[in-house]
């Protein structure tokens, strides 16, 4: 097992997408993608369904053609060729393992294409590393669905290919057997120093494995980073309400002197520090971490370097084991959710409470765009 | 030979309901219109069918006039006799059905996979393979005899070009009723080909492409393997028919004297020559190796739970 996952060390390739336009008949699924994905980084597509994700993924394995542009594997051009000629695997959504073989022949099947020696001892190797190795007789459908999606990654990996692609691999399993197999993936990528290129519609899991997220939406990437990065500091109301929960206020700007700007919402003054806005005129939109808000039974006083909005009242409790959800109605504000953790006795738990809340400002954030309907709203998505 | 299988067959389906429990009564009550109907309606012409095969000529001297016997040499007598039909009925129809096959097998490939995406293209083409079974298929065989006949346009053309010598015609010919077969028996082939394709995951083919495996290979290691109790339900269909078929080969359609097969020999034999013992014998020699063939075809392909 260890060996073969030293043979790996290295071999991964960088991904080069150039200019990149997929239009299908009726729309277009990609409108001008460029994207760069360094040798051996866990790199993840995180978008909603539709936004022209696993469009990319088929465009990178071959299995649908460019309208447009260039797309280059380790340096080469491989955009004319086709998929068995490109050094890359994929672990399909739907696993597509061969019913008609046993899982061992499914896991020797690329390498008996290539011509490769031995191929039976490295397809046991392989299954080994996702420890499968006894059931390697079985058919696909006798295993269950956390073991079908192991031997799809074993079929993939055993190539050792020079990028390898996840479409959705863990959305098919439950909770708990999905999150088993994140710790158990991203542990064979670091094992093996492959360069994964990965596609899911799950923030929480694109954020625990990946190097680096990009977030799309609607054919374009909308930011991309360091999946802290992109949470601390989210660009667009898109990947606000994408990428976790969000708060968001919009305003007109009031005030702005060099280290900070702030808006007025209905009589609310809300700061956020210059370098953390992405627009510093006109009407903008703010936002903070419900985890980053607190409440106060009791008015606090006004200090600099806090944000406070209220008085409003509790509306919604929401229990979920680690934190209580709070949501609170300020008139003139709108919904603002609070999460507290449970720590001994939460705050308040009493529906109608009259709440002020309060948050850092350097917590805030300024966005580049607005909420579709540009009243002042919360957003909780997941 | 054939009597054993049945009757072996026959056995074990009568076994079963005979375990002493209420479900089983309640099982063989359903199932026994079935019974009285396969009893009546097979069984009995089937003994009457072997005991027929078995009878030698009264003596009378009166046409059509035979007694109880048990002349098991009728069976010699046959196979030596009409070896050359029984070899043409078996060797047209693997002809014919490798041909439709062949034929059948791109077609459905296109109707059930490449045109999965456009509906209507699907269920015109799909009308079309059915379509003509809306014309009597003696009609539509009988047409070609009038398009291919001696001196139609398509003869006249194949000699001028030389595929004909300028004395060689079509009708009458092997090539005219393997083409015949071949012809009335292609939607038989061409559905269930279809009704597998149109169900095989594309999923698994690009799987295959991912996997270094050229459009070629993929076909062959997963397409056929995917789609084989499609190819096997196809070749049954037709192989079985096309084996006992008597028109195509008659003199009134596409055959003649030198294509006759087991079932024109029957034909005249039973209709013509009231000789129905050899044309007893010569049927149920005609079930007895389609049984065993299709038996062994069956186990070959390791599929006997797919048919």
């Amino acid at each position: 097992m260890a060996r073969l996952a030293q043979e790996f060390i290295a071999r991964g390739a960088d991904l080069e997408l150039v200019g990149i336009r997929k239009e299908f008949p009726g729309f277009t699924a990609i409108e001008n993608l460029d994207l760069h994905i360094p040798a051996g980084e866990f790199f993840a597509l995180l978008g909603p369904s539709g936004c022209g994700k696993t469009t990319t993924l088929r465009l990178v394995a071959g299995l649908d053609e460019p309208t447009k542009g260039k797309i280059l594997i380790g340096g080469k051009d491989v955009t004319a060729t086709k998929p068995h000629e490109r050094p890359v695997n994929t672990v399909f959504q739907s696993y597509a393992l061969f019913p008609h073989m046993s899982v061992l022949e499914n896991v020797a099947f690329g390498l008996k294409q290539r011509k490769i020696e031995d191929p039976m001892t490295k397809a046991v190797a392989a299954l080994e590393l996702v420890e499968l190795g006894h059931l390697a007789q079985r058919r696909p459908q006798q295993l269950s669905g956390g073991q079908q999606q192991r031997v799809a990654l074993a079929r993939a990996l055993v190539n050792r290919p020079s990028l390898l692609l996840l479409d959705e691999p863990l959305g098919a399993l439950d909770l708990k057997l999905r999150r088993q197999m994140q710790i158990e993936l991203k542990a064979i990528q670091m094992e093996v120093g492959l360069t994964f290129l990965h596609v899911t519609h799950d923030q929480e899991e694109a954020m625990d494995m990946a190097d680096t997220v990009a977030v799309m939406n609607k054919g374009r990437i909308e930011q991309m980073g360091a999946p802290e990065k992109l949470y601390d500091r989210p660009h667009t109301v898109f990947v606000s309400k994408f990428l976790g929960q969000s708060n968001l206020f919009v305003g007109e700007v009031a005030e702005s002197n060099g280290t900070s700007i702030s808006i007025n919402v209905s009589g609310n003054k809300i700061t956020v520090p210059t370098e953390r806005a992405e627009k510093h005129t006109g009407t903008i939109a703010v936002g903070v971490r419900p985890e980053k808000a607190n409440f106060h039974e009791v008015e606090p006083s006004v200090q600099p370097g806090v944000n406070l909005i209220g008085p409003g009242e509790i509306i919604d409790i929401r229990f979920t084991g680690v934190s209580n959800q709070y949501l609170i109605e300020v008139p003139g504000v709108g919904e603002v959710t609070v999460f507290a953790q449970n720590v001994g006795k939460s705050p308040v738990t009493e529906l109608g409470a009259k709440v002020w809340v309060s948050w850092k400002v350097e917590h805030t954030f300024g966005l580049s765009d607005l909420p579709a309907n540009s009243a002042t709203e919360s957003i909780s998505v997941i | 030979m054939a009597f054993a299988a049945f009757g072996h067959g026959g056995g074990g389906g009568a076994a079963a309901p005979a375990t002493p429990t209420k479900k089983s009564k309640v099982a063989l009550f359903l199932l026994l219109p079935g019974l009285i109907y396969l009893g009546l309606f097979f069984m009995t012409p089937l003994i009457s069918l072997i005991i027929t095969s078995l009878e030698v000529p009264d003596g009378s001297g009166v046409m059509g006039s035979y007694a109880y016997g048990f002349a098991i040499e009728n069976y010699g007598k046959v196979v030596t006799e009409f070896w050359p039909q029984i070899s043409h009925s078996f060797g047209y129809a693997l002809i014919a059905t490798v041909a439709a096959l062949l034929i059948s097998y791109p077609l459905a490939y296109f109707i059930g996979v490449k045109a999965r995406r456009f509906p209507l293209i699907q269920g015109l083409m799909l009308t079309l393979v059915i379509a003509p079974f809306f014309i009597s298929f003696l009609l539509r065989t009988f047409a070609w005899k009038q398009i291919f006949s001696n001196d139609s346009v398509a003869v006249q053309f194949l000699q001028q070009v030389g595929i004909l010598g300028p004395h060689d015609y079509l009708v009458g010919t092997p090539f005219m009723v393997i083409f015949g077969l071949t012809y009335n028996f292609i939607p038989f082939m061409t559905l269930p080909l279809y009704s597998i394709l149109e169900r095989l995951d594309i999923r698994l083919l690009e799987a295959g492409s991912d996997l270094y495996a050229t459009p070629a290979t993929t076909f062959r290691k997963i397409t056929l393997p995917l789609t084989a109790p499609g190819i096997i339900s196809g070749t049954l269909l037709t192989f079985i028919p096309i084996a006992g078929d008597y028109v195509n080969a008659s003199g009134d359609f596409l055959g003649g004297t030198k294509t006759a097969m087991i079932g024109n020999v029957v034909e005249s034999r039973f209709l013509v020559l009231n000789d129905y013992p050899t044309a007893s014998a010569l049927s149920v020699l005609l079930m007895g190796v389609i049984l065993l063939l299709v038996g062994f075809y069956a186990k070959r392909s390791g599929t006997e739970d797919l048919l």
